[in-house]
């Protein structure tokens, strides 16, 4: 599976991504009514989804990275590994990003 | 094209009194050798141990008010922790691009416009980060 380019794609998405950032920080530091702004757009569903499509970008690219840190270390080179890894990489990413968006609107987060 | 190619020819690697690292210390097509390459694997395993308290972080911020944000990233740890997860991200975002405009953008030109507008990029991304965590921390 050519999980490479996706780890590529992800990493590209959150440079950009970090834009969104720090529009946040920023705006926690300059006051309300710019933060105002940041939860009004966080809240909207088209912010809501960037907001979730941004922590499965996260997710993934951490959990893929490990994989290639495992790569870096020798090990894992196995055809039956590689694809351990990288099933592993691609599902662990979906189930992690649902559960913190579960648990962020289980604990109040989600408003 | 190897890196002997490039200097010289094959016919002079036996002869060449150069070590392996002296060979490759600031090549590459970023002219860098191979300290990118190490910087992108410590800054990874940074990330990776601070993965979880930034999370934390993010969603006790989230729901909040600008009050109860400022507060919470204001806060010495807290701070802290993004302070660490703001420098090992934009270090590792900028040597990744980096390598992404390697790979694909082939005329020098653009390549070096690329290059230039991805530091431009990482440093503002770093500093207007940074400095709002320093606003918010000193209560201002």
């Amino acid at each position: 599976m050519a999980l490479s380019i996706v780890h590529r794609a992800t990493g590209i998405a959150l440079y950009f991504g970090t834009l969104l950032l720090v529009w946040w920080l920023v705006a926690a530091a300059s006051g309300p009514a710019a933060y105002a702004h940041v939860q009004a757009f966080s809240g909207s569903i088209i912010g809501r989804l960037i907001a979730i499509g941004y922590t499965w970008a996260l997710v993934h690219h951490a959990l893929s990275g490990v994989r290639h840190l495992i790569w870096d270390l020798g090990y894992g080179f196995k055809p039956s590994e590689r694809e351990w890894l990288t099933w592993a990489a691609l599902i662990g990413g979906i189930v992690i990003t649902i559960l913190l968006w579960v648990i962020a609107y289980a604990i109040g987060g989600g408003r | 094209m190897s890196i002997d190619e490039s200097h010289g020819g094959a016919s002079r690697k036996d002869k060449s009194m150069r070590t392996p690292l002296g060979r490759v210390r600031n090549h590459g097509s970023s002219h860098s050798g191979t300290s990118d390459f190490w910087r992108q694997r410590l800054t990874a395993v940074a990330m990776l141990l601070l993965l979880i308290p930034v999370i934390f972080v993010v969603m006790s911020v989230m729901g909040r008010n600008q009050a109860g944000a400022a507060q919470i990233l204001g806060s010495p740890l807290v701070a802290i922790i993004m302070l660490l997860f703001i420098v090992a991200s934009v270090v590792h975002m900028k040597i990744g691009v980096q390598v992404v405009i390697e790979d694909y953008v082939h005329d020098e030109k653009l390549k070096l416009a690329a290059i230039i507008g991805n530091n431009f990029f990482s440093i503002v991304v770093a500093l207007a980060s940074a400095y709002a965590i320093f606003k918010l921390s000193s209560g201002v």
